[in-house]
């Protein structure tokens, strides 16, 4: 039987629908490359083979008496940020090495419902803390195109996964950046929804202001089939969209968009001009642009001044909120709980003290201070104005162009160990990723080619960014689509 | 923006994490130096500019106000998940002195 780790998800159904192979023998093929490679590169932290198989054999009975779904069967990793019942869930945090959640997340409950198969939980930075996963309390994930480099993070594990074929597809959740990052170093699609897009019960908080869930895939229409089984409003998510997906709204734009000869794209002046920027990185950005405008669209050079206060407004608004979530984590009602105290503050302080990582205490106590009395107004209220203006800047835009193309990163992705000493530095990732977050809007990176490192080696993929109007998710699938179906990229593959 | 020690030590305890030593010397100059990056958001000019809380585009997005009850699976692992019990009851140490 040919690999069958090698298909997308709409390969896999297809060959499910035509019953050229069963969900277990697929669901089998991904545990056993699980087995044989993931020790390289740490994508897994939890696999779930035995409930793994149970779905798949449920699949393959629900298939057999007549049912469907783009997702039956389908063999899926999902970030450990998000609760799966009878599956630990960890955030990749000491405080809930093993937690068992009591109830699923509602993306995954959707999941469920559609018969597909989640193979176990991939690694991330703790708590979603991160660029490059090398926070993880359970040690980092490597790029599957290059071991001695980071996948990207804060859904590295998720992105490895997809890329070294360890699973048909994955969920992932960007705050700042988590899935489009991780999606451009390890060269796979990676889809930041809208803000309410999809619901977020059950994902554990971070910015609940920025937080979504989205796909990470190896095609544009896997995304758009995930995204059309987890998205739409939630009673248990006041804060999800109150609309509903229409079946095959993101499936059909993709599949039905040809040509992108009535769309205008803009550049975005700053970022092209960014300090730090690489040859590399520009010239395959460039080549994205001629790519686009081959197939018919209009490209023109946009600015967004206040964009470049985009990463020191995220990290006032994100520590922030942190700081708020993360108060849950006290060692009484779930998670890690000290064995040194005298009292109760100290079960609090100590069990905090011991579970959180470095990178979480930095941001609790950077929430902290920008909240308390005295301060509030000069960071956490000024963020939130200059958002505004970032906001407004980017939606002003978008009303010129249907969407906004540039860089998902500055650079491809760099050795594990090399940022792991300066947080700034790390935080300055993050430069084309924070003002699509602040501004709630949708946004995919996508594969566009390769580049060598600066600092030597083989060269590693480069992911190239566009922003769409909010619930605009089908014109940018369909934009990357178009783009891959006349230039694909997924000939090449990571060798392990 | 320089932390002092003490500020640090004010924080950490506000934010209930108990840091070592080497933490709080560690953190404080980490957290200065991000602190400082931060700051250049005071040269923005945001006169007459409204906050954004929230970016939903919705108002007053509320559910009716009645009790579910949950069923008997979920509210085991509920219990369960806690790492001091007695029975129904989470336990915890004494709220008073």
């Amino acid at each position: 039987m040919a690999d069958l780790t090698q298909l997308n998800i709409r390969e896999t159904a297809d060959g499910l629908a035509n019953k050229a192979f069963t969900s277990v023998e697929v669901t089998k093929a991904y545990l056993d490359r699980i087995a044989a490679v993931d020790s390289n590169i740490h994508s897994y932290l939890t696999v779930s083979a035995e409930s793994a198989l149970a779905e798949a054999k449920q699949a393959d009975e629900r298939r057999s008496k007549g049912d469907d779904h783009a997702l039956l069967g389908v063999p899926l990793a999902i970030k450990d940020n998000m609760t799966t019942v009878g599956i630990r869930t960890t955030a990749a945090s000491k405080m809930l090495e093993n937690y068992q959640p009591s109830y699923d997340a509602t993306a995954i409950a959707k999941l469920k419902q559609a018969g597909a198969v989640i193979l176990g939980k991939t690694n991330l930075d703790e708590w979603a803390h991160g660029a490059s996963t090398e926070n993880s309390a359970f040690g980092p994930t490597k790029n599957p195109w290059d071991t001695a480099r980071v996948p990207g993070g804060s859904s590295g594990g998720s992105a490895a996964a997809v890329a070294a074929d360890l699973c048909a597809g994955a969920l992932g959740s960007d705050t700042g950046g988590s899935i489009r990052y991780p999606a451009a170093f390890c060269g796979i699609y990676g889809l930041k929804p809208s803000y309410g897009r999809v619901s977020r019960s059950g994902l554990l908080s971070m910015t609940s202001s920025t937080d979504v869930i989205g796909p990470m895939t190896k095609t544009a229409e896997d995304a758009a089939i995930l995204l059309e089984t987890i998205a739409g409003p939630d009673p248990l998510d006041k804060t999800a969209y109150p609309k509903e997906v229409k079946v095959g709204e993101y499936v059909d734009a993709v599949r039905e968009r040809k040509n992108l000869s009535e769309m205008t794209f803009g550049v975005v002046k700053e970022w092209m001009e960014t300090d730090g920027l690489t040859a590399g990185i520009r010239t395959s950005i460039e080549e994205g642009i001629a790519r686009i405008k081959e197939l018919g669209g209009k490209v023109v050079e946009v600015s967004l001044p206040h964009a470049k206060y985009g990463i020191p407004v995220y990290y006032v608004i994100t520590p922030s909120e942190i700081s708020s979530n993360l108060a849950r984590y006290d060692g009484i009602r779930y998670g890690h709980r000290t064995t040194k105290a005298n009292n109760l503050f100290e079960v609090y302080a100590k069990s905090r003290g011991e579970g959180f990582g470095p990178e979480a205490k930095r941001r609790i106590m950077i929430g902290t201070y920008a909240l308390s009395y005295g301060y509030y107004d000069a960071f956490y209220l000024k963020a939130q104005k200059v958002r505004t203006l970032i906001s407004r800047e980017l939606e002003g835009v978008l009303r010129q162009v249907d969407a906004i193309i540039g860089p998902s990163s500055p650079h491809v992705a760099f050795k594990l160990g090399q940022n792991i000493d300066d947080p700034l530095k790390m935080y300055l990732e993050d430069v084309f990723m924070g003002t699509a977050s602040l501004a709630g809007l949708p946004s995919l990176s996508f594969p566009i080619g390769f580049a060598e490192p600066e600092d030597g080696g083989s060269a590693m993929p480069v992911g190239m960014q566009i922003i769409g109007r909010r619930f605009d998710e089908g014109t940018i699938l369909a934009v990357a689509s178009a783009v891959e179906s006349a230039h694909p990229m997924r000939s090449k593959k990571p060798t392990l | 923006m320089a932390l002092t020690k003490e500020e640090v030590q004010h924080i950490a305890q506000l934010a209930r994490l108990d840091l070592t030593e080497a933490e709080v010397e560690r953190y404080q100059s980490e957290l200065s130096r991000i602190l400082e990056y931060i700051g250049q958001l005071s040269e923005v000019n945001t006169d007459g500019v409204e906050p954004t809380a929230q970016v939903t585009g919705l108002t007053n997005h509320f559910r009716e106000d009645v009790a579910r009850t949950t069923d008997a699976e979920t509210r085991q692992r509920l219990l369960d998940a806690a790492p001091e019990r007695d029975g129904d009851y989470f336990k915890v140490k004494a709220v008073f002195e």
